[in-house]
C-alpha cells in the first residue's frame, strides 16, 4: 500500500513579504524571532475548544500570506487574555500581533456586522454599551442613582467630542458608518 | 486619616448594564475615605477587545481623552472594570513615548483636551490593597461573611504584566486576600486563572465560543462546592452572572452559582443591606448565599 503524503505548495504569487516588515514596524519587532515552538497555542483557552491555532496564524504572517491571514474568521476567536504572550519564550507580544492583524484584516474589509454594530455605538452615543432602552435608566433610579450617568451621556458636547476623533481617525470610513438623518438630530 | 481621592471611570457596562455595582461602589467609598471625582463626560474606555482590535489610532485617541478628564481633576483614575483598567494603563503607557503623545494630542485639538502623562490609572484591587490596606477594611467590617467563595481575577488585570504592579502573574493572592479580610473562606479549584471568554470580541460575535469558555469555569466551580464567586471585573461579571443563564439555555445545565463583584461582598459586610448593594437586580438568584449567611433579599 502507498501513502500518499500531499505536498502543499505555496504560490509564489500569494507571498508578501513586507507582511512581516510592517509587524516589525508597527513595534513588533521580535516577531521575526519566533522558533514554532507552539508555546502560545498550546496555552490558548480559546484554540483548546476551536480551529484558532495562533502559532500557526503567526507562522503564515512571517510567510507573508497576507490574504490567508486577513481573511482568516479564526483570527477572531482570540479573547486577547494574554497568556501567550506572558509564556512566550521569544518574548514576543503575541496578543499585540494578533490585535495588529485585526486592523489590518478591518482595513481589508474583514469585519464583522456585530463589531460594526458595537462601532456604530460608539460612534453615535460615545460608548459601545449605550443606554438605548428606558429599562436600564429605571434600573439606575431603583438603585438610588441619577437615571443618567455623569458620562457622554449626560454631556452632548462630549459626544461631538468623541465625533470629532472619529472623523479625525476616519474610523467611521473603517466600520462604514453612515449619518442618517435622526441620528444627525441627537 | 488621609482622604483618598480619584477620578472615578466608570466605563460603559458598569453604568449601563450594571449599576448595582455603582450604586455599591459609590456606598463603600466613604467608609474607606475614598472620595470619587466624576469624570464629566468620560466615554468608552474604549475596549481593548473590540475597539483596539479593530484601529489602534482611534482606540488610542479616545483613550487620551479619557486620561485628559483625568488630569484635568489633578486625580488618578479608580477603574472597575479589567478591561477598562487594561486600556487605561496601556494608554498611559503608550502616551509616554512624547511622539507618539504629539501625535494623539494633535488628534485631539478641537475636542478641549490634550493629555500631558501626569496622571495614571489604578484598579480598584491596587487602590484597596496599596493605597487603602487590608488592616482599614477590616476596620470598616461590622458583619463577617463566613462562606465559601472561588476567585475570578480576570486576565486584563494582571497581563500583559510588564506594564503591572504587581510583579506576578500567577499565583496572584490579592482577590484571595481582599475576600479573606471580610470573612470569607477562599476555596481553589480548577482554572482559576482562565479566561471568562467574553472579551476579544467573543461575546458579540461568538458568543458560543464565549460561553463554552465559561461554561468549563463554572463546571469547575460547582466541583469546587462553593457559595458564591467573587469577580472584581464588570465584563466577567457580566459573563458569569447573564452569561450563566445563557449557558444554561444553550446547554441545558442547571448551574445556579450566585455572583458578587468585590464591592457587593464587602458592603454586606460593611453593614449595607442586600437590596443597597443591589444583589436582587442579579440574573442568576443570590438568595441561596444569602440564606446561608443568615441574611434574605
Amino acid at each position: 500500500m502507498t501513502i500518499v503524503i500531499d505536498r502543499r505548495v505555496i504560490n509564489g504569487s500569494k507571498i508578501d513579504s513586507e507582511l512581516a516588515e510592517d509587524m516589525t514596524k508597527a513595534g513588533l519587532d521580535r516577531i521575526r524571532s519566533c522558533i514554532q515552538c507552539g508555546t502560545c497555542t498550546g496555552s490558548c483557552p480559546a484554540g483548546r475548544r476551536t480551529a484558532y491555532r495562533t502559532r500557526q496564524l503567526i507562522r503564515k504572517a512571517l510567510l507573508g500570506l497576507r490574504e490567508e491571514v486577513l481573511s482568516d474568521p479564526n483570527l477572531w476567536l482570540c479573547s486577547t487574555c494574554g497568556t501567550c504572550t506572558e509564556r512566550c519564550p521569544r518574548k514576543i507580544d503575541v496578543t499585540e500581533a494578533i490585535l495588529y492583524l485585526r486592523n489590518l484584516s478591518c482595513e481589508a474589509g474583514y469585519m464583522r456586522p456585530e463589531h460594526q454594530g458595537v462601532s456604530h455605538k460608539l460612534i453615535e452615543t460615545g460608548h459601545a454599551v449605550p443606554i438605548d432602552d428606558e429599562k436600564w435608566s429605571k434600573l439606575r433610579e431603583e438603585l438610588g442613582l441619577d437615571p443618567l450617568p455623569p458620562t457622554v451621556h449626560s454631556y452632548p458636547k462630549a459626544v461631538k467630542e468623541i465625533q470629532h476623533i472619529i472623523k479625525k481617525t476616519g474610523f467611521d470610513k473603517l466600520v462604514n458608518y453612515k449619518e442618517s438623518k435622526k441620528d444627525g438630530e441627537t | 486619616m488621609v482622604k483618598h481621592s480619584y477620578s472615578f471611570f466608570l466605563g460603559c457596562v458598569i453604568p449601563n448594564r450594571l449599576p448595582q455595582i455603582e450604586a455599591a461602589t459609590r456606598l463603600i467609598a466613604p467608609k474607606l475615605d475614598i472620595e470619587l471625582v466624576e469624570m464629566k463626560g468620560a466615554s468608552c474606555c474604549p475596549a481593548p477587545g473590540v475597539i483596539k482590535s479593530f484601529d489602534k489610532a482611534t482606540w488610542l485617541s479616545i483613550t487620551a481623552r479619557n486620561l485628559a478628564l483625568a488630569e484635568e481633576n489633578g486625580l488618578d483614575i479608580l477603574v472597575l472594570c479589567n478591561g477598562c483598567y487594561g486600556t487605561l494603563i496601556a494608554g498611559v503607557d503608550d502616551l509616554k513615548d512624547e511622539e507618539t503623545r504629539k501625535r494623539v494630542n494633535k488628534i485631539l485639538k478641537g475636542t478641549g483636551h490634550q493629555f500631558k502623562g501626569t496622571i495614571t490609572a489604578k484598579h480598584l484591587v491596587e487602590v484597596l490593597y496599596n493605597d487603602i490596606g487590608k488592616d482599614a477594611i477590616e476596620e470598616t467590617v461590622e458583619n463577617p461573611i463566613d462562606a465559601r467563595f472561588a476567585i475570578h481575577i480576570g486576565c486584563h488585570l494582571l497581563k500583559p504584566s510588564d506594564i503591572r504592579p504587581w510583579g506576578v502573574v500567577e499565583d496572584f493572592t490579592l482577590v484571595d486576600e481582599l475576600v479573606e479580610t471580610v470573612g470569607g473562606t477562599v476555596v481553589d479549584y480548577k482554572l482559576k486563572d482562565m479566561c471568562c471568554g467574553a472579551g476579544g470580541g467573543l461575546r458579540s460575535a461568538e458568543l458560543e465560543v464565549s460561553l463554552d469558555m465559561v461554561r468549563e469555569k463554572l463546571e469547575a466551580m460547582k466541583e469546587a462546592k462553593i457559595d458564591a464567586m467573587v469577580n472584581v471585573c464588570n465584563f466577567c461579571h457580566l459573563q458569569f452572572d447573564l452569561g450563566q443563564m445563557q449557558v444554561n439555555k444553550h446547554f441545558g445545565t442547571d448551574y445556579q452559582i450566585p455572583v458578587l463583584y468585590y464591592t457587593q461582598l464587602l458592603g454586606l459586610a460593611q453593614g449595607f443591606t442586600p437590596k443597597q448593594m443591589g444583589l436582587d437586580k442579579h440574573f442568576i438568584s443570590v438568595a441561596p448565599f444569602l440564606e446561608k449567611i443568615g441574611m434574605s433579599v
